[in-house]
């Protein structure tokens, strides 16, 4: 295992010297992503600001390697650390070529005058963030998603050991939201750069993250493996979750499910029944799922919508204690919808429980109609 | 890309450099003695005639004054707006010039009354102290107010309580004294003599070339502080030295020629638009030279037009610059739509 690039030791951050979050312990090796995540105002910005210089610590230590972060001299952190932060000025007449050219001032000489070997830099950066279209457009008159990627060129271009992102995705549609987290994939593993930002997506940051560290009401409230993280009650507990839940193999949300006596039942299985549910929580129409085998795809989310779920044990056919606790369902709704145009020979259950509805005389449709 | 950017660099400082030298020309030659070229050649090559005293004495300090003070305020103009962000700042309306103006007035009537002739250093320095002074209220402002609006409109009233104060003591200063403050306190490059040319030279050249030594930071400095910091600039030294060096080059125009108004915002503005950039390495030399050709234009303007009554170069310059100002402002926010 390599050695931490950059730790903290009793690290206490805040605003005016009052202090904000206490004894905070990082420690990032590089080609790692560690991701910071937390509620809105847990302070993810704060420990940002201060391990890039931005803001004095109220007390303790930053340390790069074995060199605390007040003593390195200003270039030699430029070329070390770079950021991309939250907001920008609006510069004047700078072309988005420009805004990545200033990554290149740390290497420059007392005129910034950049050489061709920088030039190379700027255009590699650009490249690999697909933003060499927008050389030539004025920073302040493109999006705030392209503006966002220019940005991140110009972190990159910097060639920094560690890379400080602060909700980088924020702008970002869901193409250029998996762009960036594959590039920072690339260059974490290829440039074994170390990675620290935060993340208000908590499913991306499952899947990127190294290392997560949780910020809860001022104080790290966990770190850990994603593995360790990213269970459905400790998500729910740190960000004080009351309506919905979130699953936590998926990374997903769902809305809390409608509330009342069943009125449907939905025989559905292996993806067929979600749209079904979802349209039917959107409806606000309490229902029934069935009878779905543990492992099927739409447990999970048939778990999170249905007033009641009634499964069989996976990879077990359907037995006969389900198929009667299904029929019994049936009988308490006025309607059964049928999700399923094929019942494979592992599943003749639904096959059997469709028939069983059909003699109770319900009404049974494939779709939704309200 | 980059030769597209370079090209247009090269066109614009050659467009500048032409205008210079016309007005150059222009200035030596117009005045209530209407000389030809000719007249001017034989004379700058050493021939006297009768009217060499007023090239050699009159109109080259003048014309070399307006062009160096001009170059210099729209300089400081321009670290300005590079320090607040803001293209409407500038020495004049942030009241800089102002407080400049009035201590010098009271430096001057405290000495003058007691029969003490200033250099022009002392007259620097105390416009320098004064401009300070300014800038330390509009630095206390700033950071309570974040809005720039309300900072420019800040400067405004305190540039009018120190006109006031100004007029005041002038109003109440020996008679002998108060045509000549009269003149300079309205904004005048008349009077210019060979001396306050060197002593201005040499104080502009330095600045300006610690001011271009600082272009780097300052291109970082222009996409924010967070980044600026980023690339390994001194945030607070760098600050110090933007705000000390714009001091001292409109400190330095206001002790030899007045408050002068809105050069120093509408020639930044007219030079970054001509050159399609803000990069400060390109800006500030074309900034200086821009200058000169709005100060040589507009006084060649204030000598000549109503001659031999000579109109005071703010007049001049506000008449040119204001409505640069407000075309620059609606210009700005109908772009960012």
């Amino acid at each position: 295992m390599k050695e931490a690039i950059l730790h903290t030791a009793k690290l206490t951050v805040g605003y005016n010297k009052k202090a904000l979050i206490h004894d905070i312990e990082i420690a990032v090796r590089p080609g790692q992503i560690l991701t910071l995540i937390g509620p809105n105002g847990a302070g993810k910005s704060t420990i940002l600001k201060s391990i890039t210089r931005q803001l004095e610590p109220i007390s303790g230590t930053v340390w790069i390697q074995n060199q605390s972060i007040q003593q390195i001299h200003e270039r030699d952190f430029a070329q070390t650390v770079s950021v991309m932060m939250t907001g920008w000025t609006e510069p004047e007449l700078m072309l988005c070529e420009e805004v990545v050219e200033s990554g290149r001032f740390p290497y420059t000489g007392r005129l910034g005058l950049l050489s061709a070997h920088d030039h190379n830099k700027v255009k590699e950066a650009m490249e690999l963030v697909h933003v060499t279209d927008l050389a030539g457009r004025n920073f302040n008159c493109i999006s705030d998603g392209q503006r966002q990627r220019v940005m991140l060129a110009r972190a990159i271009c910097q060639e920094p050991d560690i890379l400080v992102l602060d909700e980088p995705t924020s702008f970002l549609d869901i193409r250029h939201k998996l762009e960036l987290l594959s590039i920072l994939k690339e260059l974490v593993q290829q440039k074994q750069l170390a990675v620290i930002m935060s993340l208000h997506e908590i499913d991306l940051a499952q899947k990127i993250s190294d290392y997560v560290l949780c910020i809860k009401h001022d104080r790290i409230d966990r770190c850990g493996t994603p593995e360790e993280i990213f269970t459905a009650d400790y998500i729910r507990q740190l960000y004080g979750v009351n309506h919905g839940s979130y699953n936590g193999f998926y990374g997903s949300l769902e809305l809390d499910a409608p509330r009342g006596e069943p009125q449907i039942f939905v025989i559905g299985g292996s993806g067929s029944g979600i749209p079904v549910y979802r349209k039917l929580q959107r409806s606000d129409i309490p229902f029934i799922a069935g009878i779905l085998h543990e492992n099927d795809l739409d447990y999970p989310v048939a778990k999170a919508l249905a007033a009641e779920v009634i499964t069989e044990e996976a990879f077990e056919p359907i037995r006969e204690p389900a198929i009667w606790k299904a029929t019994e369902a049936i009988s308490r709704c006025s309607k059964v919808i049928c999700c399923l145009e094929h019942f494979g020979s592992g599943n003749q259950g639904n096959l059997r429980l469709l028939e069983l509805a059909k003699q109770q005389h319900k009404h049974i449709t494939t779709m939704v109609i309200v | 890309m980059k030769q597209k950017r370079s090209v247009r660099y090269a066109i614009s400082y050659v467009v500048l450099a032409v205008l210079l030298c016309a007005l150059l020309v222009l200035n030596l030659n117009a005045g209530s003695v209407n000389l030809s070229i000719g007249q001017v050649l034989r004379i700058l090559t050493g021939h006297s005639t009768e009217n060499t005293a007023i090239i050699w004495e009159i109109r080259l300090p003048r014309l070399l004054a307006a062009a160096i003070l001009g170059g210099a305020l729209s300089v400081s103009g321009f670290l300005l707006q590079t320090f607040f962000a803001n293209p409407i700042a500038g020495p004049f309306v942030l009241g800089i010039s102002s407080g400049a103006k009035l201590v010098v007035a009271l430096v001057m009537i405290f000495f003058l009354g007691r029969g003490i002739i200033l250099g022009s250093a002392a007259l620097i320095l105390a416009a320098f102290v004064g401009s300070m002074i300014s800038m330390g209220f509009i630095l206390l402002i700033s950071s309570r107010v974040k809005k720039m609006s309300l900072l420019v409109i800040s400067g405004v009233m305190i540039g009018y309580i120190c006109s006031a104060v100004t007029d005041f003591v002038v109003t109440f200063a020996d008679d002998s004294n108060i045509i000549n403050l009269h003149n300079w306190s309205m904004g005048s490059f008349s009077g210019m003599n060979w001396g306050n040319v060197k002593t201005m030279t040499v104080v502009v050249a330095v600045s300006l070339i610690l001011t271009f030594l600082l272009s780097k930071p300052m291109g970082a400095y222009q996409l924010g502080e967070v980044y600026a910091q980023n690339l390994g600039v001194n945030i607070k030294l760098f600050r110090v030295e933007l705000i000390v060096l714009s001091s001292i080059l409109s400190a330095c125009v206001t002790a030899f020629a007045g408050p002068i108004s809105f050069v120093g915002i509408a020639v930044p503005h007219l030079v970054k638009s001509l050159f399609r950039t803000a990069k400060p390495i390109v800006i500030i030399p074309a900034c200086f030279l821009g200058g000169s050709v709005f100060c040589l234009f507009c006084d060649v303007i204030a000598r000549t037009v109503f001659a031999p009554t000579e109109l005071s170069i703010s007049s001049v310059t506000a008449i040119f610059g204001a409505p640069i100002v407000i075309w620059m402002m609606l210009h700005r926010n109908t772009r960012k739509g």
